[in-house]
C-alpha cells in the first residue's frame, strides 16, 4: 500500500496519469460529440481514428502507412520540442506554427530555386527559423510584447511571406510547389536504408531518427547542463534568476532562437521528404505547429514524453483520414486533439487533486500514530507563511 | 474610395466588438486568448440561424434572431474558458489556445456533417446566406451600410457607461486589479469573473457573425476568422484597455485590413505592382510594430492571468 | 454587566501538522481598545481569520452582544459590523479614494453609481474623526498613511462598530503613528470597539486599555495595561525573559570594503528618487546597519548596491574596484553576497531541489560545471550535503528536498549558508530575520557577528529596533531616501534612534 502511494507522489507518474486521463476523456468527449452529429457511425469513426494504419488488413499496406505516420511524426515532434523548450523558460511559443512555415519556406526555396542539396537546405531552414524565433524573443525582452500576441502575428506574416516566395517555384497549373523528385532530387533527405523496413516507403528518411535524437538531446540539455539549469531557474523564478546574475533577456532571446530553429527544422524535415507540397494559396497556417502545442503538453512537458505524445497525436490525426466520409470529415481528429489540449489545462488541477488526497491520507495516518503514541510533539512547521 | 471607407468601417466594427469583449474579460482578471475561437462559434451560431430561419420573416426579426444566436453561442462557448480558468484555475494561455483550435475544428466538423447530410456529394465546410445577408444591409447610393456599424457604436458607448458609471463596472474592474480587495468587501470574485468572460463571449460572438457578414455571402468554416481575434487583442492593448481608445485603435487597424481587400481598386496601388500577400500581411505587421512601440508602458489590469484562490490571501 | 461587543470563546483551529489556535478566548468590551499581542506565528492572524469567517474553527463559539453568531464568510462579518484594516491594504490602486470607500456598498439607482451622496457622507466622516482625506485622489498617488486612513474610512462608511487594526504601525512614520493613535482614541471615545493587533509593546502600553497575549497558538492571558509593565508583557509574549543581546567583542575595522558615493536611485512607485545622494563606507570587520521605517528607500538602496536596479547617479566601489555599472554576476564574483529581503521572490527557486538552490550563486564555477557545460552532479551533492550539515538546515529529504516544502526558517538558513559560504568580502543582509522564530533569529545574528569577526564587512538592513540596537557596530538612519544620522549603538537610546527614524532630528552624515 505504502509503495503504491510513494509511486503516486512521483511527479513523472502523476504527469503520466494526467496525460492518460486527458486522452481518455478527450476521446470520450469526442465520441459524445460524434454521437450528436450522427449516432449510427460514431463508434466506428472513433475506432478508425484509433486504428489509423491498422485500417488495412494487409501487412504490407499497414507497414507502409505506419511509415507515413512516422514521416509526419518527425516534424510534429520538432514542433512540440520547440513549444516545450520555450515553456521551460516560462514562454508560450504559439509562434511555433509560423516558425514551422518559415522552415518550410526556406528549405523549399533553397532546394527549388537555388538547387541546394539537402544538408544546406536543412541548415538554412534552421537559420531562418532561429531568426524568426529571435524576433519574438527580442520583442519580449526589449519591448515587453507578450510572446503569444507577437507569435500569432508572425504566424500570419510568415504564412503570407511563404506564399509570396514559393509562388515563384510552383507548378504552373496548380497552386502547389514543384515535386522535389522531379525538380530537385538532390534536396531529398537520404533514407539511409530505412525505406526497406516500411515496404519501400521512400518518404521514411533520416528525419525520423534525427527528430528522436534531438528529443534526447533536448532532454540532456535541459536536465544535465548549466544552460538547462539557468533556463529552468529563469522559468521557475525570473526574479531569483536575476538576483543570482543570470542574463534574463539574453536567455529569453536565446531560448526563442533555439525554439524557432527546432520548429523550422521540423518544416524542413517534412517538406524535404517530398511527402507533401506547399500550397501557395494556403489561407491558414498549417495545423502542425498547433498540434505541437498539444503534443508538448500531453507529453507532460518532458522531451522523452513528447516522443510518445507526438506519435499519438499524429496517429489520430492520420487516422482521421479513414473515417466514413459520408458521415464525418477527417477534421474530427483535430477536434479530438483540441479537446485534449483543452483538458491539458486541467493537468495542474489533477496533480493537485492527487497530492491532496495523498496528503489527507498521510494526515490521517499520522493522527492515528499520534493518538497511539500519545506524545505531543511540537511542530516545526509553524511560524511562517 | 467609398468602398475603402465601407470596409474600414465594417472591419473596425468587428474589431471594436471583439476588442471590447477582450477588454471586459481582462478587466475582470481573465485573459481571453480564445476570442478567435469564440468568434468562429458565434459566427457558426449566426450562420446556422440564417440557414434554418424560416423564409419570409420580416428582416428585423431575422436580424435579431441571428444576433441572438451569435450571442448565445459565443457565451456558451466562452463558458468553457470560464469554468476551466476560474473554477479549476487552469492555465489561461493553454485553455485559450485550445479554444481557438477547438472552435475551428468543431465548426468544420459540424458544418461538413450538415452539408453531407443534405447532399452526400457536398464535403465543403461552407454555409451560404446570400438572401439572408440582405437583411443586414441598407444601400445608401453605392455605400453598403451595415447595421453592425451601429451595433458596434452602441456597444462602445454601452461599454464606456458600464465600466465607468455603474456598480457592475466598478466591481468588475476591482476583480481584475485586486481580487483580494474585492473579496474583502463582499464582492464575489468568481461571479464577477464569470460575468466578464461571458460578456466577452457575447461580444466575441457578435464580432464573429459581423466578420463573416462583412464582405462575402458565404463562409468556409475551415478558414476560421484569420487571426481577427488576435488583431482584436492587439487593438485592445493598443487601446490601453479603455473603450474610447479601443474605438480609435480599431479604426486604424480596420483601415489597414480594409486596404488588403480593396487595394486593387486604387490605380496607384496597383501600379506599384506589390504582390497581394503584402497587403494581406499589412495588418499583422502594423500591429506588431504598434505593439513593439507601445507595450513598454502599457498598463494591463494588475491581476489578469492570475487565477483567484479564495484560500490564499 | 454590559455584554461584550465580541467574544471568541474557546476557539480551536488546526491545520495539517499544527494547531494554530488552541482553546483561545478573547473578549472585547464595548468602546475599549484591546490589544492582541504575540510573536509571528503565535496565531494572531488565524484568530482574526476565524473572526472574519475565512476559516471555520473546529471548536469554540463567537458571540456578539451576548448572542451567539455564526460567521461563515467575510460578508457575515461585515453584516455584524466587524471591519478590519489589513496589514496589506485591500485597496485598488488605480481607483480613487471614494471608489475604494464605496466599493461593495455602492449607492446606486438601477445599478448606476450615485457618487454625490457617497462623497458627502465620506467627507462628513473624515471631518468628524480628523482623517483629512481627499476623496478624488488616486490611491497610487497618496502616502501610505493616507491609504491607511482610506481603509479606516471604509470601515466607518459601513458603520462598523468593531474595528480591527492588523499591525497598523509597521508601515508608518512615527508622526503618522502618533496621529493614528489619536484617531484610534477618537474612535473609541465615539463608542467604537477596537482590536489592535501588534507586537510592539510601547504602542500597546500607550494606547490599549487591555491586552490579550498569545504564544504558540495558546492564550497566555488577558491583562489590564494599567496594571502591567512592558517587561511583564514581553515575558508573557516570549515565555521567558529573553535577552536579545548578542555577544560580540571589540571591533577592529580594517580597510574600506564598500564605498558608496553620492548614490541616487530612481523609484518605481513614485516620481521622486527613492534614494537621494547617499554616501557611506563599510569597512572590513564591522557591521553597519541601515535603520529606518519601511519604505524610506532601504530596498532601493540595496537594489542599487547589489545591481538589481541601475544607479541614476553616484559611484560604487567594492574592494577598490569600481562596480558602478558592473552586472550582478560581476559583483557577486568580486566578493559581494546578498541575503535578500524577500526570500521567495529573489532568494530561492522554490521548485528546485535544495542542492540546486545551494549552488545558485556558484553553479557556473568549475567545481560544479565542467568545460563542456555539464553539471557535476556528484560535486553538487557533496557540497550541498556539507552545507546542510554545517549550517544545520533541516528538511524532509536532505539535498533532494524541494525547497517549497521546507519551513521558512530553514529556507532562510539555506540562503544564509549559501551566501556566507561563498566567503564574501561584503555581506549584504536585508531583514535576515524577518518572520523567523527566536531560535533562528539568534542563530542568524551569531552568523553575522562571526562574519565580522572573520574580518569581513557586513551591511545589515533592518526594521526591527531590537536588532538595530544589538547587532551592528554603527547605525546609519535612513529617512525619505537620505541618510539623516549616524549613531553608535552603545551610546544611543531607542528614543533617540526613533527621533532620527521619524525625521525629527538629523545630522550631516559624512562618508
Amino acid at each position: 500500500m505504502n509503495e503504491k502511494r510513494r509511486i503516486l507522489r512521483n511527479s513523472a507518474v502523476q504527469a503520466l496519469i494526467a496525460s492518460l486521463l486527458c486522452i481518455v476523456l478527450g476521446m470520450l468527449i469526442g465520441y459524445i460529440v460524434l454521437l450528436f452529429i450522427n449516432p449510427t457511425g460514431a463508434w466506428d469513426a472513433i475506432m478508425e481514428v484509433m486504428k489509423n494504419f491498422l485500417h488495412y488488413s494487409k501487412h504490407s499496406l499497414r507497414i507502409k502507412n505506419f511509415g507515413n505516420t512516422l514521416v509526419k511524426t518527425a516534424p510534429l515532434l520538432m514542433c512540440s520540442l520547440s513549444v516545450l523548450f520555450a515553456y521551460k523558460v516560462g514562454l508560450f511559443n504559439i509562434g511555433v506554427a509560423g516558425q514551422y512555415v518559415i522552415g518550410t519556406c526556406a528549405s523549399l526555396y533553397a532546394a527549388l530555386a537555388w538547387g541546394w542539396a539537402w544538408l544546406p537546405c536543412m541548415l538554412i531552414a534552421i537559420v531562418a527559423g532561429a531568426l524568426y524565433g529571435g524576433i519574438v524573443g527580442l520583442l519580449k525582452a526589449y519591448c515587453n510584447v507578450n510572446e503569444v500576441i507577437s507569435g500569432i502575428m508572425l504566424n500570419w506574416i510568415g504564412l503570407y511571406m511563404t506564399n509570396m516566395l514559393l509562388t515563384t517555384v510552383k507548378e504552373t497549373t496548380s497552386p502547389y510547389t514543384y515535386h522535389l523528385k522531379d525538380s530537385a532530387a538532390q534536396a531529398l533527405l537520404p533514407t539511409a536504408g530505412l525505406e526497406k523496413f516500411f515496404n519501400n516507403n521512400t518518404y521514411v528518411t533520416i528525419a525520423v531518427p534525427l527528430s528522436i535524437i534531438l528529443a534526447v538531446f533536448i532532454a540532456i540539455l535541459l536536465d544535465k547542463t548549466k544552460f538547462g539549469y539557468e533556463l529552468k531557474a529563469t522559468g521557475n523564478n525570473k526574479n531569483a534568476a536575476k538576483y543570482c546574475g543570470m542574463a534574463e533577456k539574453q536567455n529569453i532571446i536565446l531560448t526563442l532562437v533555439i525554439a524557432g530553429a527546432l520548429a523550422s527544422l521540423g518544416g524542413a524535415l517534412l517538406y524535404l521528404t517530398d511527402y507533401e507540397q506547399w500550397q501557395c494559396t494556403a489561407s491558414s497556417v498549417p495545423g502542425m505547429g498547433f498540434n505541437g502545442i498539444a503534443a508538448a503538453f500531453l507529453g507532460g512537458l518532458n522531451p522523452i514524453g513528447t516522443i510518445f505524445s507526438s506519435y499519438f497525436i499524429q496517429h489520430i490525426t492520420s487516422g482521421g483520414a479513414y473515417v466514413d466520409k459520408t458521415m464525418y470529415c477527417s477534421q474530427i481528429s483535430d477536434l479530438i486533439s483540441s479537446i485534449i489540449i483543452y483538458l491539458c489545462g486541467f493537468v495542474l488541477f489533477i496533480k493537485y487533486a492527487i497530492n491532496r488526497s495523498l496528503d489527507r491520507h498521510d494526515e490521517k495516518q499520522a493522527q492515528k500514530k499520534k493518538s497511539l503514541a500519545a506524545t505531543p510533539e511540537e511542530s516545526r512547521k509553524g511560524g511562517d507563511k | 474610395m467609398l468602398l475603402l471607407i465601407q470596409y474600414t468601417l465594417i472591419f473596425s466594427s468587428v474589431l471594436i466588438l471583439v476588442a471590447l469583449g477582450g477588454c471586459f474579460s481582462e478587466h475582470s482578471g481573465v485573459i481571453n486568448l480564445g476570442l478567435e475561437g469564440v468568434m468562429v462559434i458565434g459566427a457558426l451560431g449566426g450562420a446556422l440561424m440564417m440557414r434554418y430561419a424560416p423564409e419570409g420573416l420580416p428582416s428585423i426579426v431575422l436580424v435579431l434572431l441571428v444576433l441572438l444566436a451569435a450571442i448565445v453561442s459565443g457565451m456558451l462557448y466562452s463558458s468553457l474558458l470560464a469554468v476551466a480558468c476560474i473554477n479549476f484555475k487552469a492555465d489561461q494561455t493553454i485553455v485559450g489556445t485550445a479554444l481557438n483550435l477547438l472552435g475551428t475544428a468543431a465548426a468544420t466538423v459540424l458544418v461538413k456533417a450538415i452539408n453531407t447530410a443534405t447532399n452526400p456529394n457536398d464535403v465543403s465546410s461552407t454555409i451560404q446566406y446570400i438572401e439572408q445577408k440582405k437583411a443586414f444591409i441598407v444601400n445608401i447610393g453605392s455605400f453598403e451600410f451595415n447595421w453592425f456599424m451601429v451595433i458596434a457604436f452602441i456597444a462602445l458607448a454601452a461599454a464606456y457607461i458600464t465600466l465607468y458609471k455603474t456598480r457592475f463596472g466598478l466591481r468588475l474592474m476591482a476583480c481584475g486589479e485586486h481580487p483580494q480587495a474585492a473579496d474583502s468587501v463582499g464582492i464575489n470574485v468568481y461571479k464577477m469573473r464569470w460575468s466578464g468572460v461571458l460578456i466577452s463571449g457575447m461580444l466575441g460572438g457578435l464580432g464573429g457573425i459581423c466578420y463573416i457578414l462583412a464582405g462575402v455571402s458565404e463562409w468556409k468554416f475551415e478558414n476560421g476568422v484569420a487571426g481577427f481575434g488576435f488583431l482584436a487583442l492587439a487593438v485592445m492593448i493598443f487601446g490601453q484597455w479603455k473603450p474610447i481608445r479601443i474605438g480609435l485603435a480599431a479604426l486604424l487597424f480596420g483601415f489597414f485590413r480594409a486596404l488588403s481587400n480593396v487595394y486593387f481598386g486604387f490605380g496607384f496601388l496597383v501600379s506599384l505592382n506589390i504582390p497581394g500577400s503584402v497587403y494581406n500581411m499589412m495588418p499583422y505587421v502594423i500591429s506588431l510594430l504598434v505593439l513593439a512601440l507601445t507595450s513598454g508602458k502599457s498598463r494591463a489590469p494588475k491581476a489578469e492571468g492570475i487565477p483567484y484562490d479564495k484560500g490564499s490571501r | 454587566m454590559e455584554p461584550y461587543a465580541i467574544e471568541m470563546l474557546n476557539i480551536t483551529k488546526k491545520f495539517p501538522g499544527i494547531i494554530a489556535n488552541d482553546n483561545i478566548t478573547l473578549q472585547l468590551k464595548k468602546g475599549e481598545i484591546h490589544a492582541l499581542l504575540g510573536e509571528n506565528g503565535a496565531g494572531k492572524s488565524t484568530l482574526m481569520s476565524v473572526l472574519f469567517g475565512l476559516y471555520q474553527p473546529e471548536e469554540g463559539i463567537i458571540k456578539k452582544d451576548g448572542r451567539e453568531v455564526r460567521i461563515k464568510d467575510p460578508n457575515d462579518a461585515n453584516a455584524l459590523g466587524i471591519g478590519m484594516v489589513h496589514q496589506h491594504f485591500k485597496l485598488v490602486e488605480c481607483f480613487s479614494v471614494l471608489d475604494n470607500i464605496i466599493m461593495g456598498v455602492e449607492p446606486n439607482k438601477f445599478g448606476f453609481l450615485q457618487k454625490k451622496e457617497a462623497r458627502e457622507k465620506a467627507l462628513a466622516l473624515s471631518e468628524k474623526y480628523g482623517l483629512h482625506i481627499d476623496p478624488d485622489a488616486k490611491i497610487e498617488d497618496i502616502t501610505v498613511g493616507m491609504q491607511q486612513r482610506t481603509e479606516i474610512l471604509k470601515m466607518l462608511y459601513r458603520e462598523n462598530e468593531i474595528l480591527i487594526f492588523d499591525e497598523p504601525t509597521a508601515v508608518l512614520t512615527p508622526q503618522e503613528i502618533e496621529e493614528l493613535m489619536q484617531i484610534m482614541k477618537n474612535l473609541s471615545a465615539e463608542g467604537k470597539s477596537i482590536l489592535f493587533i501588534s507586537h510592539k509593546l510601547a504602542e500597546i502600553m500607550a494606547v490599549a486599555d487591555r491586552c490579550t497575549v498569545l504564544r504558540k497558538g495558546r492564550c497566555i492571558g488577558t491583562v489590564d495595561t494599567r496594571d502591567t509593565t512592558m517587561e511583564q508583557l514581553s515575558a508573557m509574549m516570549v515565555g521567558r525573559n529573553v535577552n536579545f543581546h548578542v555577544e560580540k567583542g571589540e571591533r577592529h575595522p580594517g580597510d574600506v570594503v564598500l564605498d558608496v558615493e553620492n548614490m541616487t536611485v530612481a523609484s518605481k512607485v513614485h516620481k521622486n528618487n527613492a534614494v537621494r545622494n547617499v554616501s557611506f563606507k563599510v569597512r572590513a570587520g564591522e557591521i553597519v546597519c541601515i535603520a529606518g521605517i519601511d519604505g524610506n528607500g532601504q530596498t532601493e538602496l540595496v537594489y542599487g548596491i547589489t545591481g538589481l536596479e541601475p544607479l541614476k547617479e553616484g559611484k560604487l566601489t567594492l574592494c577598490g574596484k569600481d562596480i558602478t555599472r558592473a552586472p550582478i554576476r560581476k559583483r557577486s564574483i568580486s566578493g559581494m553576497s546578498h541575503i535578500p529581503e524577500d526570500r521567495h521572490k529573489h532568494g530561492l527557486v522554490l521548485d528546485y531541489s535544495l542542492e540546486y538552490n545551494m549552488i545558485l550563486q556558484r553553479y557556473f564555477e568549475s567545481e560544479f560545471t565542467d568545460k563542456a557545460g555539464f553539471l557535476r552532479r556528484k560535486n553538487i551533492r557533496a557540497y550541498s550535503d556539507s552545507l546542510i550539515e554545517q549550517y544545520d538546515v533541516r528538511s524532509g529529504q536532505g539535498s533532494v528536498t524541494v525547497v517549497r516544502s521546507m519551513s521558512g526558517g530553514n529556507q532562510q538558513k539555506a540562503i544564509v549558508a549559501r551566501e556566507i559560504d561563498k566567503n564574501p568580502e561584503l555581506l549584504v543582509a536585508v531583514q535576515p530575520t524577518r518572520g523567523l522564530d527566536v531560535g533562528a533569529i539568534e542563530y542568524i545574528h551569531r552568523q553575522l557577528v562571526a562574519q565580522r569577526d572573520a574580518g569581513k564587512a557586513v551591511l545589515l538592513v533592518s526594521l526591527e529596533l531590537d536588532e538595530v540596537m544589538d547587532v551592528p557596530d554603527r547605525i546609519l538612519v535612513m529617512y525619505e531616501g537620505e541618510l539623516v544620522g549616524e549613531l553608535d549603538p552603545k551610546k544611543t537610546t531607542q528614543e533617540e534612534l526613533g527621533l532620527y527614524m521619524a525625521g525629527a532630528k538629523r545630522d550631516e552624515v559624512k562618508a
